[in-house]
């Protein structure tokens, strides 16, 4: 009884901040929104006596994912108000695609049943034991091919991230080998004769002549016009 | 009466319906706005997950909970590499607007 009662709870809750993920203003609520979602699923997940998987929704879901949305929205200097334009152009045409495919579920729901030998096919049924142990008992048995891939997918996740974010930034001097290498000593050193007993005074400070800065790239191409466009510079 | 009064995988089955078509209408309806339609996923994937939870419940199945935790994986996945996407794309082009895309439209 009690259970209904948060069940009917949490649920409403879901769905109110899942509509208001989707019509919100500000992107930043929308995220916001998101989160509480996301707890709310993972109190429905705890109803429905997935503890494991409620804790991870929290954790992954709430603690990386939707901060992860909160950092990018704030990063990206966006007028937003700029993107919420159409909204009430595209609104028939949502509505009318999300009315099919709710009668669809609906209709589909209407005429299901479960099969008389669905207990008979489990595939790992559940243990007497606590869930988060039986998960782990069937995840590094049965199921460690697909942990593995599930590793393998947030590796290529997590370089591909990188790759595509990575900008390299000539804050610093570095060291270029192949200039190092190619250089000649015509270009270094310089012999000057000068005779004997005369000194600086009469002379003068011979400054060689600094090598240029090698190729800087020409920025009458317009490389820069978009402010952020960096190609690799050549050095 | 007593139907509506225990929770079952009805109860859960409406309420993850309701919310991949909540997120398949938001996809529809911020369709300028990616980190919007990237969020919509987010509550579909959602939806999913929630229903591959209710069925492990319902038929004291495990292996929809491992499912779920895949799909959860992938989730991560996906909005760290679409959110990657839009971060280089708007230092390249200024805008995230999903109409402006179209450079390679020849």
């Amino acid at each position: 009884m009690i259970a209904t009662f948060f069940f009917y709870v949490f649920a409403v809750i879901l769905i109110a901040s899942a509509a208001m993920v989707v019509s919100s203003r500000n992107p930043v609520h929308s995220v916001l929104f998101l989160i509480l979602a996301f707890f709310n699923a993972a109190a429905l997940f705890l109803i429905a006596g997935a503890e494991f998987l409620a804790m991870v929704l929290v954790i992954v879901y709430v603690g990386a994912v939707a901060v992860l949305f909160l950092f990018v929205v704030m990063m990206l200097d966006v007028n937003f108000a700029e993107l919420r334009g159409g909204f009430q152009r595209y609104l028939p045409v949502g509505a009318a695609i999300g009315a099919v495919l709710l009668f669809e579920l609906v209709g589909i729901y209407w005429g299901w049943t479960v099969a008389p030998q669905a207990a008979a096919l489990r595939l790992s049924p559940a243990p007497p034991v606590s869930n988060t142990q039986a998960l782990g008992d069937v995840i590094y048995t049965d199921y460690i091919f697909l942990f593995q891939a599930a590793g393998l997918v947030l590796l290529v996740a997590m370089i591909g991230a990188i790759v595509l974010t990575l900008r390299e930034r000539r804050m610093s001097r570095h060291q270029v080998i192949a200039r190092q290498t190619a250089r000649t000593v015509a270009e270094t050193l310089e012999l000057v004769d000068i005779s004997v007993g005369v000194g600086v005074k009469s002379l003068g400070i011979y400054r060689p002549k600094m090598p240029e800065p090698p190729a800087e790239p020409a920025h009458a191409g317009g490389g820069h016009a978009e402010g952020g466009h960096h190609a690799p510079e050549v050095r | 009466m007593s139907q509506m009064m225990e929770v079952g995988l009805g109860h859960y089955l409406v309420v993850s319906a309701i919310l991949l078509v909540l997120g398949v209408f938001g996809i529809f309806l911020n369709r300028k706005n990616i980190i919007i339609i990237l969020m919509s996923i987010e509550l579909i994937l959602l939806a999913v997950n929630l229903n591959l939870v209710a069925f492990s419940a319902a038929h004291g199945d495990l292996a929809g909970q491992v499912m779920a935790m895949f799909v959860l994986t992938v989730a991560a996945a996906e909005a760290a590499i679409g959110l990657a996407i839009v971060l280089v794309y708007f230092r390249n082009r200024g805008s995230i607007q999903v109409e402006d895309v179209n450079l390679m439209k020849g």
